[in-house]
């Protein structure tokens, strides 16, 4: 059975906005991430010079060595507007809520292993500094970048590193105490081990390209760190002491299969462009990878002793071979 | 077993999970990683000073965030699928939502860039986490009003190429050179002219109008997202006043830097809602109050109270305040004249106001309107009825500063066309007002690049590509109206149509579909 309710209908004189119609190839219904994100950057007659940087236009495409003729070429295949992307970060906020409840009501971090509590707390808490870099540098992104495309995930892209910050932080409240914050504050800071990391975190700071600082960040970084730390110690972990850790990190591993499909898409639009491009991008992310390599190797070794070189060539490969799918030989 | 750890209170969690994830870096120096943050000399000596606006970490904004938007989206759809957009007292109205799209929404985007741009620069921790939160409720803003207006854009003329309109239409000027003027200018600068002059002073006067115009004349579609903003709004006006109040409380040699920005945006603001006054005198079918009326609650009683308390850092009401307070029996009248002559180069629609109309602006205006502007609409209005329907063809004078065309009056007298004068580098420069003038004088650098439309028309930098202006029977009217994307006849010109009383289309369309909706046709 099929029930027929009916509304009044009326002709519309059109289906969306000039320009999305122009990128539909003709007056077709546009979704709201469409309408919402495609030429809404301000483009012509900008008024001003920014005095901050009179160098350049207000958006300025020769803020980045990569060169696009569209730079709505570029699509976020989760096609995120802020709606959607907040109500996709609400589900994992739910998630992650409902984890930490639960290993915090089933008082499960008394019978974890001190060892593992204290390896978690040694890698994990610090990270939170490495978090917070890449809320500045997505906040770079977006404000430097050229077009909504790009520059929109990114804003969205900064906040889930906040987010993700304040996720380690708070499993350093519950695994330990402020106490441990102080620590692994003083650690990121001092102990050997986090130097190099930190300074990678530091040098792309001061990067002036925000394309490249993309490639430094999103693709790289993020693409070796998250597999180390968050799979591969998790999964040691687990193994040594059940999946408590796992649960307080969840929020981790699912964002990050979720932002790489954006990494992912961005790469390969821009690879695609121009050989020129391609080759910019792998030269970017080949000499990133060995930095992020040599500064990740102190603690994956921390973490898995010597089955740490060879955890960290298997990551090699793969984020090779996530990369080649791109179009960008590392 | 350890001890359990102790409850932390509010202010500490939140400290803990966002400035405290900050550390000064060693391995390149500070001022090379927030390179923008001295160059207007402003001092800050301790950061950690800073009082956090609003406390809210991420997990709890996406919590809060997503439930506001599952509501206002379900709204939206259903003002949609029930054509919502009837329901509104008449077509008239809907021009105001066309004014919002190209005006204002823009500006919503402009701001999520700008606090990106702050939210990156500031050294301050806790400053760029509440800025980079602006960033995104700006973004969302932006969004939730294409979303809502994308219906209009279905069943209405003058939505349909909102961005390229306003990059190149002579009034929006108005609008874009006021956010590009706060977004080219340093970060502190910035905030005390969004944050603080905008977002604190003159919201009720930009925003609220709008709003509460929606919701006076059915538009549950504009109310629903101005409604969800309000919650965002207060944040990022409890950031403004923060801003402000930090600023001067690390440094009195900052407070005449600041009294300079608070001069020069109040004023800049105040000309941006020129476009506001008319709008509410004059655009909407049932007005919400004067403008006359919103300025005396909203700045002379709520501003007046707000300065007052300033005053205890040595800040002194904007300068161009007595002429602002002053200009209020006059500004809407004088503004909605201008558009009414330049009817033909707006996408949107102007008209005269009824007789009911009159009534109601006299009773508003006891001083001003029977005197100086019913008998200019009268006037108008006999012409139009005559065949005669006035439009201006000659391009007019723009302030360099504002771009406002020049039809702002002398100070004590509404009778005389206010002009300024100065001179920079040779070159001669005309501004509307005292306080445009003291803007310019102060920056002419800036102020010079100011992309004029009128000046750019005359230049030839207004018509499409191969357009031969030497060509016979050229109209250079025609050919600046192709190259702003309106679709003449059909965006622009009078409601009541190009042949006066015939109905304009989207007032034809809204007559029809109603009766469809409410009769049986």
């Amino acid at each position: 059975m099929q029930i027929d309710l009916r509304t009044v209908s009326i002709t519309p004189l059109r289906q969306t906005f000039d320009n999305v119609a122009k990128r539909l190839g003709g007056d077709k219904p546009a979704s709201r991430y469409q309408e919402g994100t495609w030429d809404v950057q301000a483009r012509a007659n900008y008024h001003y010079r920014p005095t901050w940087d009179p160098a350049h236009k207000m958006f300025d495409e020769s803020r980045t060595a990569i060169k696009m003729k569209d730079w709505y070429s570029f699509k976020d295949p989760r096609q995120f507007y802020y709606g959607s992307w907040t109500q996709s970060r609400a589900r994992l906020q739910e998630t992650a809520e409902a984890d930490f409840d639960f290993v915090e009501q089933r008082g499960l971090v008394a019978n974890l292993p001190a060892t593992i509590r204290k390896l978690a707390l040694e890698l994990y808490v610090p990270l939170r500094h490495v978090e917070w870099g890449a809320n500045m540098n997505n906040a770079s992104i977006c404000a430097y970048g050229f077009g909504t495309a790009v520059t929109a995930p990114a804003q969205f892209q900064a906040m889930d590193r906040l987010g993700s910050a304040q996720y380690l932080s708070r499993v350093g409240l519950l695994l330990g105490s402020q106490d441990d914050l102080v620590a692994a504050k003083e650690a990121w800071l001092n102990d050997a081990k986090w130097q190099d990391l930190r300074r990678y975190v530091e040098d792309s700071f001061v990067v002036q390209d925000w394309f490249e600082l993309y490639v430094a960040q999103n693709l790289v970084l993020d693409g070796l760190m998250y597999p180390l730390l968050f799979r591969r110690v998790d999964d040691f972990m687990t193994s040594q002491a059940g999946p408590v850790v796992a649960m307080l990190t969840r929020f981790q591993a699912e964002w990050f299969v979720d932002s790489s499909k954006w990494v992912d898409a961005t790469m390969k639009t821009a690879a695609t462009e121009s050989a020129e491009n391609k080759a910019q991008l792998e030269a970017w992310a080949t000499a990133y990878a060995a930095r992020a390599v040599k500064a990740l190797t102190p603690l994956v070794t921390h973490a898995l002793g010597d089955a740490a070189a060879g955890a960290i060539d298997e990551a090699m490969t793969q984020f090779k071979a996530r990369c080649a799918k791109a179009g960008v030989s590392v | 077993m350890d001890m359990p750890a102790k409850k932390l209170g509010l202010k500490e969690r939140y400290g803990l999970l966002t400035r405290d994830l900050h550390w000064d870096t060693t391995y390149q120096p500070m001022d090379k990683v927030f390179p923008y943050a001295s160059y207007e000399g402003i001092k800050i000596h301790d950061w950690s000073k800073w009082e956090d606006p609003f406390r809210l970490t991420m997990d709890a904004y996406w919590k809060y965030q997503a439930e506001k938007e599952r509501k206002l989206y379900a709204i939206m759809d259903a003002f949609a699928q029930n054509n919502g957009h009837l329901g509104v007292t008449d077509a008239r109205y809907i021009n105001t939502l066309k004014l919002f799209l190209t005006g204002v929404s823009p500006l919503e985007y402009m701001a999520h860039r700008g606090f990106a741009h702050v939210g990156r620069a500031f050294p301050g921790a806790g400053a760029r986490v509440a800025c980079q939160m602006q960033s995104l409720d700006e973004i969302r803003h932006f969004q939730t009003q294409i979303h809502s207006m994308s219906v209009y854009n279905k069943h209405y003329n003058g939505f349909h190429d909102w961005q390229h309109m306003h990059d190149r239409v002579w009034y929006l000027s108005v609008p874009k050179s006021f956010f590009d003027d706060a977004f080219t200018a340093g970060p502190f600068e910035f905030m005390i002219a969004i944050g603080f002059a905008f977002e604190y002073v003159l919201t009720n006067l930009l925003f609220v109008p709008f709003i509460s115009g929606a919701a006076y004349n059915g538009d549950m579609g504009a109310m629903a997202f101005g409604f969800s903003a309000q919650s965002d709004e207060s944040r990022h006006m409890t950031l403004g006043l923060e801003m402000i109040k930090f600023i001067l409380e690390q440094d009195p040699d900052n407070v005449p830097i600041v009294q300079r920005w608070i001069d020069k945006w109040f004023w800049r603001g105040y000309r941006v809602l020129t476009l506001v006054a008319m709008m509410m005198d004059y655009m909407l079918p049932k007005r919400v109050m004067s403008w006359k009326e919103a300025w005396e609650i909203y700045a002379e009683e709520n501003g007046g109270a707000l300065f007052a308390d300033l005053a205890r850092y040595g800040i002194k009401p904007p300068k161009g305040w007595a002429q602002a307070c002053a200009d209020k029996d006059y500004l809407s009248h004088q503004a909605w004249n201008v558009f009414y002559n330049y009817g033909a180069a707006a996408p949107f629609h102007t008209w005269t106001p009824s007789a009911q109309d009159m009534d109601w602006l006299a009773a508003k205006y006891p001083d001003s309107f029977d005197k100086h502007y019913r008998p200019l609409w009268e006037n108008y209005t006999e012409m139009a009825e005559k065949g005669n329907r006035f439009y201006s063809k000659t391009l007019p004078m723009l302030c360099q500063v504002c771009q406002i065309p020049m039809f702002f009056t002398e100070p004590g007298d509404p009778t005389k066309i206010c002009y300024r004068e100065s001179e920079y580098k040779g070159d001669k420069y005309h501004t509307c007002s005292d306080g445009c003038k003291d803007i310019f004088d102060y920056e002419p650098e800036k102020y010079v690049q100011s992309w004029l439309p009128v000046h750019q028309i005359y230049q030839g930098n207004c018509f499409e590509r191969g357009t031969d202006p030497t060509a016979e029977g050229f109209d250079p009217l025609i050919a600046v109206l192709q190259w702003y994307h309106m679709n003449i006849g059909r965006d622009n010109f009078d409601f009541n149509g190009i042949e006066y009383g015939k109905g304009s289309e989207d007032k034809n369309n809204f007559e029809k579909w109603r009766a469809m909706s409410t009769g049986n046709m």
